[in-house]
């Protein structure tokens, strides 16, 4: 468990960040939230690499800061490994140096995944006698993550890992991140502003606005809620876990608790299990079963409940399917021509292919492949 | 002998080569711990440190020498206690020729090696840090193989403006053939001598030549250096 407190002001005009929050022992929690709202200071404050005004930061029963006690311990001595936007790699060290810089250095009996081990989970064996500065954005990230999971760490600090790369590259570094949050047993704190990485890695969620906690839970929770600025974003909607039925041609089969979908996704063999964002945009909401339609998935629900979207004429009309909920964004005039009112039944209309690609595998017991 | 050089000629290109060669150990480690100070330290009198470490670039260096002579003459408040418990006098020896250079090209050296420090990422060594590395450690490991190429560019112009360094040593360690008379003082001492302009132009052919080579020596490791370290 991390336990996270901490206050800090910026010169004299600079923002304060006064932020409370705990990560659990295990799995990935993100840091979310836009750009200078404080996500990259606070990850800074517990790595030790900014010394923060007030606060208290512990580790699994370790006090790594208490501004009231005294303690800050030097980042050398803290075990908190940090993945870097810009990799840092050592330029004057082969890849294969740069690897065992932490491991070298780890306290003896510190355990975790060996040097075989994590150069195959990251496919880097063919880097390792090389210099950084031949490597791609992607391959650098990759050896950057070798290099903090092999220090053998007590937390990983993820700072942004892939915002400097591009789109192809961070769809190749994305599938090695999931497989190496599966491998690396610790807990792994993961700033970032893109919604894409939170859905893909994330199990838990620290919403962040101008240095202060929005809210914090589980990230299928969190995207439920129409007060939270998620709301108000294009792919608002819930994350639904599936695992695939049947994979055919063109057409797969997922199944979540409550139900089934049909997806034009190529999502993996079936039993992959994943993770889809179903944008509440994409859902519409009969009541009475519509027929003759394209649409392939038409899911009985029942009206759990209607939230309005602060600062729209529109709603979150929260659909029970089975024990899962799906979210469809509706105005608030077809609530009135519909009347509308929680718990009459009701059918949650999604096409096949409005599933983005937003489904990455994971696999909480073996390693997924990757891509 | 080759290239035409008498004895005596090369006897003082050697002595040059040795006066320079000595005057870069003895700066070499203070230049470092200087250009540290300079580049990270945060105390008072920084700038009053960054005054004095420049002072022989603008002080002239028959002053240089004057000072030295006054500290480190067998009477001076730092020379008489090393005659007298040590037995090691510097006036008018190589040795003494070697401090006088070394206090001439002090500052070359350390500006050269701050260069280099603050071309170190210092993202980079935080990074040392977050992996378990220690002050010490990290210096090594990460800082000091990062600014070799300011260390190295250092090395070689402290050597090469020590080959030449003139005031400071004649008049700190005298003119002594085969003791402390270096390139430029035997080139010197034969333009005063009646019939020496053979040997001063050998002589000076010879310093251009040590000065031209030791430069392109220079320029050629450095980018092997800056090609080890990927900076292009």
């Amino acid at each position: 468990m991390l336990d996270v407190a901490l206050r800090h002001r910026f010169g004299g005009d600079g923002f304060g960040l006064d932020v409370a929050f705990q990560a659990a022992p295990r799995g990935v929690t993100a840091l979310f939230g836009p750009s200078g709202c404080g996500k990259s200071t606070i990850l800074a404050a517990i790595a030790g690499l900014l010394r923060p005004a007030a606060g208290r930061v512990a580790l699994g029963g370790q006090v790594l800061l208490d501004t009231a006690a005294g303690i800050a311990l030097p980042p050398e001595r803290r075990r908190c490994a940090v993945v870097f936007q810009d990799a840092r790699l050592f330029p004057h060290l082969s890849v294969e140096s740069n690897l065992r810089y932490g491991l070298k250095r780890a306290p003896r009996g510190a355990t975790g995944p060996g040097f075989e081990e994590v150069v195959a989970l990251l496919g880097i064996g063919p880097l390792l006698g090389r210099r950084p500065f031949g490597l791609s954005g992607g391959e650098k990230q990759r050896v950057a993550l070798g290099r903090a999971l092999l220090a053998r760490p007590l937390l990983l600090l993820m700072d942004e890992p892939l915002a400097a790369l591009d789109a192809a590259r961070r769809a190749e570094v994305l599938p090695f991140l999931a497989r190496l949050r599966d491998a690396a047993g610790i807990p792994i704190l993961y700033v970032t502003h893109a919604l894409e990485e939170v859905d893909a890695l994330a199990d838990s969620l620290v919403l962040l606005e101008a240095g202060r906690v929005l809210a914090s839970g589980t990230v299928e929770a969190l995207s439920l809620r129409a007060d939270l600025p998620l709301a108000a974003r294009r792919d608002a909607g819930v994350l639904l876990p599936c695992v695939v039925a049947e994979a055919a041609e063109g057409l797969a089969r997922l199944d979540f608790e409550g139900g089934t979908l049909l997806t034009t996704l190529h999502p993996g063999g079936p039993g992959t299990r994943l993770r889809i964002r179903i944008r509440a945009r994409d859902v519409a909401l009969a009541v009475e079963e519509p027929r003759g339609l394209s649409t392939r998935n038409i899911l009985p629900a029942t009206l759990a409940g209607i939230d309005p979207i602060p600062g729209t004429a529109e709603v979150f009309a929260r659909l029970s399917v089975g024990p899962s909920l799906l979210l469809a964004r509706i105005t608030a005039d077809s609530v009135q021509r519909l009347a509308l009112r929680p718990g009459m039944p009701a059918w949650a209309l999604i096409k096949a292919v409005t599933f983005d690609h937003r489904a990455v595998a994971r696999d909480d017991h073996a390693p997924a492949g990757p891509g | 002998m080759t290239a035409g050089l008498s004895p005596e000629e090369w006897q003082a290109v050697r002595l040059s080569v040795e006066v320079a060669a000595r005057s870069v150990a003895i700066s070499l480690l203070p230049a470092i711990a200087v250009a540290w100070l300079l580049a990270r330290g945060r105390f008072p009198g920084r700038m009053l440190l960054d005054a004095l470490v420049h002072l022989p670039l603008v002080v002239p260096p028959v002053v240089v020498g004057w000072g030295l002579l006054m500290l480190f003459g067998i009477r001076g408040p730092i020379g008489a206690p090393l005659h007298d418990w040590f037995g090691i006098r510097l006036v008018f020896t190589t040795e003494g020729a070697a401090l006088a250079t070394a206090v001439m090209s002090f500052p070359l050296i350390v500006r050269a090696v701050r260069l280099g420090l603050e071309a170190v990422d210092p993202g980079l060594e935080a990074a040392a840090r977050t992996l378990g590395a220690g002050p010490v450690d990290r210096f090594v490991t990460v800082t000091l193989p990062l600014m070799s190429p300011g260390i190295l560019a250092g090395t070689v112009t402290a050597f090469a403006a020590g080959l030449g360094e003139f005031g400071a040593v004649i008049t700190f360690a005298s003119n002594i053939p085969g003791e402390t008379q270096t390139l430029p003082l035997a080139i010197y001492s034969a333009t005063q001598t009646p019939g020496g302009e053979g040997a001063a132009a050998r002589l000076a052919f010879v310093s251009f030549s040590l000065a031209v080579g030791g430069l392109l020596l220079a320029e050629v490791i450095a980018r092997r250096m800056h090609r080890w370290l990927g900076r292009g």
